[in-house]
């Protein structure tokens, strides 16, 4: 111990606030940098894709070309140059796994890291996750594809949704999310190299929790990926949603798109854990975490929203509901913790279209260290919105005083039968409430975790099991040494 | 280009610059922003929610007029008044004196305005109002003095594409006392323009609370902007009541740059047919250990729209600070529209901040209850909006404009 110096202690420190910022040595197959129409043919000769999924690429590049950058979030960062990132990037393999088994083994370590082994899952009886892995904006393995198909349940990567299902997704693509909705959505239908795909057919309530697993692995890429869940008629799912990335000096791109469809009288539930790297204590490198969410809802249907927030250097995320079929009713919960610079723009939308529609909003926003934390909501009544009703309540946290954290909702309203309550507060951690931890022995540390977790309980609560505990133990780690 | 060029001439094409002496920078940096800069459209963030390009299709002209009498107008007739007609002052309307401690210039007659305080730089309305100034009065309440009788401003707009540029300096003293009435009321012609500017600054311990009273007819602009600066142990008060209007724009900017000081700010409105209401506030925490409490209520009927915008801003190590903002709406038809944007841009932490804002209506049970007891409906709906907006009117200290503001009611929603 003789030889261990301060200067090792922090580093392991320092290394120690991010423990998923290893990089896994796997061959990958990447696109030369840049972008062009080439490389928006090369994806997609590389994913064998049929000819209508080129020209929707390309279709969506030309508008793309078109749009300018959006500057109007509350977040300031160095805008990425889109000719210097590699948009393809796939753990090197030639042939499709045909078991577990098969799984490169270097992958499988990867995946135990980030603590979704599926050995062991496969192992335990009894287990109600089925994972979709995407590194490097490529799916890698799926588990419990059979179980789920004898519901009818189709549960796979998008390409592989492509090539077997195209009728389900040329249907659907693109009518939540257009194509021209946005700068970032506008290039990921560009350039989107893999997400996940899930059918849940009518009536058929899924028997266990689907879960996809981002990661960007590989340097200089962009990680641009597509979800689709379609829950027709009567049918529910639960649907799990988690990233990391390694820790690089450089910023890297995340682009998603989220796509929910809810027909009549069915219900999604769609839960994030969101600990992209967020880049070092002094701001640098991190994930630019830029993504579209939105879902829209049939006749009596019900889609929700929770979202742990904890990575990302810049967040600019919106996961919204179309409450378009009468009686629909959409919800948020969302927790998101910056610290050091990180910055956060995000919030929601909930549009209600149709009669009695129900919408429900809880934000909580920690702010600690140098960070900016921003609520940004809309609540759009439309006129046929008859007897609709909204709560939102936004709550900030400020932990120290060089953080930031701001709230703008907008509220809209065309019809005089609905209603609308909004309220946010800002405010510290009471004194008085870690005086009352001291005295009865917790550490400071430990009470403003106490007190944080119950802050943010009520939308822990809406977390599935299993990733409550995650986001429960994130929200301490990403908190740590914030004290001020 | 042309076609932007093309507006902006129109609004101030047939203006001449203005006579009266105001700093030689303002105005050239006034002149500037009416050269190149086009009206806002609703892709600006601070009008997503009001159309003003129709300003842009009207030659107004400066005009004289003449009214008979301010009786009408008179909202606390205990107060000596100043009446200004089109921007122009009516000495023969207006008292000779006002109460001791208080003095007053026009703004015409005045050798050097001092520098504007306002924002220019892309804000058209402020460089119209700068640049093409028609006239206004400075107040200069003396340090020390409480003064008893609140001091009355009226203005009123007459004529067809007539424009006022007005403005309102009012210097408080330190540890002085006073309250201002403001009314801005309309008589017959189409298209009437009143763009008015208020400079309102606060020295330490100065208390200064405005009633500003908005009736305007239907045919009517009204953009107003109040640059409002507090120094510490300050308080400052307004109250504003929108009753009348085409399209009514109130920008209010608080800065406190002083600690110990306290901001209240409270609105109503009431519109009906295809009137506009749109309240934009900023509060601008510089200083710590301050409060700042604002509650704005309105009730929408036929086809009218609301807009309100409330931002409080804590500034870095403006700690201690306690803000409140609370926004209360009600509809009462299909056809009326509301918008609410309550924002919070918080940069210190030692700090209580909050806002709410709701949208509804009145509530059907209590309707019942009032009829279930022999109220027509008509009466009961009055009951329920006056109980609503009555949490904002009770803010009004000065009985003769709390009283004047029921008679509007009753004149413009038919209130018994």
């Amino acid at each position: 111990m003789a030889n261990y110096t301060e200067d090792e202690l922090a580093q392991d420190l320092e290394n120690q606030e991010y423990k998923f910022g290893f990089t896994t040595d796997i061959d990958a197959d990447q696109a030369p940098k840049g972008l062009n129409e080439d490389i928006i043919r090369f994806i997609s000769a590389k994913k064998d894709e049929p000819e209508w999924m080129l020209e929707h690429r390309l279709e969506a590049f030309e508008m793309w070309k078109k749009m300018e950058e959006p500057n109007w979030a509350h977040v300031k960062y160095k805008k990425p140059n889109f000719q210097d990132i590699i948009y393809y990037s796939a753990p090197k393999q030639t042939k499709k796994y045909e078991s577990w088994d098969d799984v490169d083994p270097e992958m499988k370590e990867t995946m135990k890291k980030l603590g979704i082994s599926m050995e062991e899952q496969k192992r335990l009886t009894g287990t109600n996750i089925a994972v979709d892995f995407v590194m490097d904006s490529v799916s890698v393995a799926t588990s419990f594809k059979s179980k789920l198909k004898e519901l009818g349940i189709i549960f796979c990567s998008f390409s592989e949704a492509v090539q077997e299902h195209p009728e389900l997704v040329r249907k659907h693509m693109g009518t939540v999310v257009p194509t021209s909705d946005n700068f970032y959505a506008a290039l990921n239908s560009a350039v989107f190299t893999d997400g996940s795909f899930c059918y849940i057919p009518k009536g058929v309530r899924c028997p266990m929790e689907l879960s996809t697993y981002f990661r960007i692995n590989e340097g200089g890429t962009g990680q641009f990926e597509r979800t689709l869940v379609i829950a027709d008629e009567g049918s529910y799912v639960s649907y799990l949603e988690g990233c990391t990335a390694p820790q690089r000096d450089e910023n890297q791109l995340h682009a998603a798109v989220v796509e929910l469809i809810a027909m009549d009288n069915a219900e999604i539930k769609y839960s994030t854990v969101q600990n992209w790297y967020p880049g070092d204590k002094n701001g640098l490198g991190g994930i630019f975490n830029f993504v579209t969410k939105r879902g829209i809802c049939g006749l009596n249907s019900k889609i929700a929203w929770t979202q742990v927030e904890t990575g990302s250097a810049v967040t600019w995320k919106y996961p919204s509901c179309i409450l378009k079929g009468d009686n629909s009713i959409g919800e948020f919960y969302s927790v998101a913790v910056t610290n050091n610079y990180q910055q956060a723009d995000t919030g929601t939308k909930m549009i209600h279209l149709g009669k009695n529609t129900k919408s429900t909003i809880i934000s909580k926003g920690i702010s600690a260290g140098k960070s900016h934390n921003s609520y940004r909501g809309l609540v759009q009544i439309h006129k046929n919105a008859t007897n609709s009703r909204n709560f939102s309540q936004c709550d900030s946290l400020l932990m120290t005083d060089e953080c930031g954290a701001h709230t703008f909702p907008y509220i809209e309203c065309k019809n005089s039968s609905s209603k609308i309550e909004h309220e946010a507060t800002t405010s510290k951690i009471g004194e008085d409430q870690i005086f009352y931890c001291l005295q009865r022995g917790i550490s400071e540390e430990k009470a403003i975790s106490l007190i944080v977790n119950g802050y943010c309980k009520e939308v822990l609560n809406q977390l599935p099991m299993e990733f409550a505990v995650e986001a429960q133990k994130l929200l301490t780690i990403s908190l740590e040494g914030s004290v001020g | 280009m042309t076609v932007i060029a093309h507006k902006k001439t129109a609004l101030s094409s047939r203006l001449e610059a203005t006579s009266i002496s105001i700093a030689n920078e303002d105005k050239a940096l006034a002149l500037g922003v009416l050269e190149n800069t086009p009206l806002p459209t609703t892709r600006t963030e601070a009008w997503k929610y009001t159309r003003v390009a129709r300003l842009g299709k009207i030659a107004f002209t400066n005009q004289e007029a003449t009214i008979s009498s301010i009786d009408k107008y008179n909202i606390d007739s205990s107060a000596p008044t100043l009446v200004f007609v089109n921007g122009h002052f009516s000495k023969e309307l207006s008292s000779n004196d006002l109460p001791e401690g208080i003095s007053w210039n026009l703004l015409s007659d005045m050798n050097a305005i001092p520098a504007t305080k306002l924002k220019l730089e892309n804000e058209v309305f402020n460089s119209l109002n700068t640049a093409h100034l028609t006239g206004g009065v400075q107040l200069t309440i003396a340090a020390n003095v409480i003064v008893g009788t609140p001091v009355q401003i009226l203005h009123i707009i007459k004529g067809t594409e007539v424009i006022s540029n007005f403005k309102v300096i009012i210097d408080a003293g330190k540890s002085s006392q006073a309250s201002v009435v403001q009314g801005y009321f309309s008589e017959d012609g189409e298209n009437k323009f009143c763009n008015v500017t208020s400079e309102i600054s606060l020295a330490e311990n100065a208390v200064l609370s405005i009633d500003k009273v908005q009736y305007e007819d239907e045919n009517s602009f009204h953009i107003s902007t109040e640059e409002v600066s507090q120094e510490r142990n300050s308080l400052f008060t307004i109250n504003t009541s929108t009753l009348n209007g085409g399209l009514v724009r109130n920008n209010l900017h608080i800065k406190v740059n002083g600690t110990n000081c306290n901001s209240v700010l409270n609105g109503v409105y009431l519109m009906k047919n295809k009137q506009h209401v749109d309240n934009h506030t900023i509060v601008d925490h510089i200083a710590a250990h301050c409060e700042s409490h604002e509650l704005y209520k309105g009730v929408m009927d036929d086809k009218s729209t609301a807009v309100f915008n409330g931002k409080v801003f804590v500034r870095p190590d403006a700690q201690k600070i306690n803000a409140f903002q609370s926004n209360g709406n009600v509809l009462l038809s299909d056809n009326a529209t509301v918008n609410s944007k309550p924002e919070l841009e918080i940069y210190a932490d030692d700090v209580k901040c909050s806002h709410g804002s709701t949208t509804g209506q009145l509530d059907d049970e209590a309707i019942f209850y009032l009829r279930a007891r022999g109220l027509s409906k008509r009466s009961a709906h009055q009951l329920m909006v006056s109980a609503f907006i009555g949490e904002v009117l009770d803010m009004i200290k000065n009985e003769n404009v709390r009283s004047y503001v029921d008679g509007l009611l009753t004149e413009r929603f038919g209130w018994e």
